[in-house]
């Protein structure tokens, strides 16, 4: 499913809203969670999951093409962990 | 102090002026709609935040750690999200105080 076909379900299953504005309102909230991570507060979603920052040491690393070796300095990448209805609900799912 | 869904509803009710049953409704649907899509074995990709995918595992061998005693480790599916370029380049700086 990609954003699009989200939206499209969406305005299906609302009914009120015209596609503009679920549009409008996804761009919202996947902003607002950027927003928050990037300011380093955690997103909790009771049943979904919740997503923090979880830190990478500095390291050093190579070119690729050059083999050259580059200092790479620790940075934070977002991280995602199920919540247990999701979970549960996805390994469910298996047998189908 | 996380982001919850509460708080998204306000930005929602604030900056769309959808009211705020309007609001809390989205807040539900998109959470909603992206769990469906994943328990239809469907990956879900939301371009410039990131990629719910899928992942079936193989049963493992496993052991339970108090007892020692040997016990598999069943079959599974498993959701993982893989950030997308644009999330990345925002997070990466973020100037944290301890790291975690």
């Amino acid at each position: 499913m990609t954003k699009s076909e989200l939206i499209e379900r969406i305005v299906d299953r609302q009914g009120q809203l015209s596609v503009r504005d679920v549009e409008l309102a996804i761009k919202t909230m996947l902003d607002h969670m950027a927003q928050a991570l990037a300011e380093g507060e955690r997103i909790e979603i009771r049943g979904f999951g919740s997503f923090s920052l979880h830190y990478r040491s500095p390291r050093v690393g190579r070119n690729p093409k050059t083999g050259e070796s580059v200092e790479l300095e620790g940075k934070y990448v977002p991280h995602f962990k199920p919540g247990k209805e999701l979970r549960e609900s996805v390994n469910d799912s298996i047998d189908d | 102090m996380a982001l919850t869904k509460a708080e998204m509803a306000d930005r929602l009710y604030e900056e769309l002026g959808l009211n705020k049953r309007e609001a809390k409704e989205m807040v539900e649907i998109f959470f909603e709609e992206i769990r469906e899509s994943l328990v239809h074995n469907e990956q879900v990709k939301l371009s410039g935040f990131g990629n719910f995918d899928l992942r079936d595992k193989r049963q493992r061998p496993g052991r339970n750690p108090k007892t020692g005693e040997e016990i598999p480790i069943s079959a599974r599916r498993v959701v993982t999200f893989r950030p997308g370029q644009k999330l990345k380049v925002t997070v990466e700086n973020y100037a944290g105080t301890e790291p975690e």
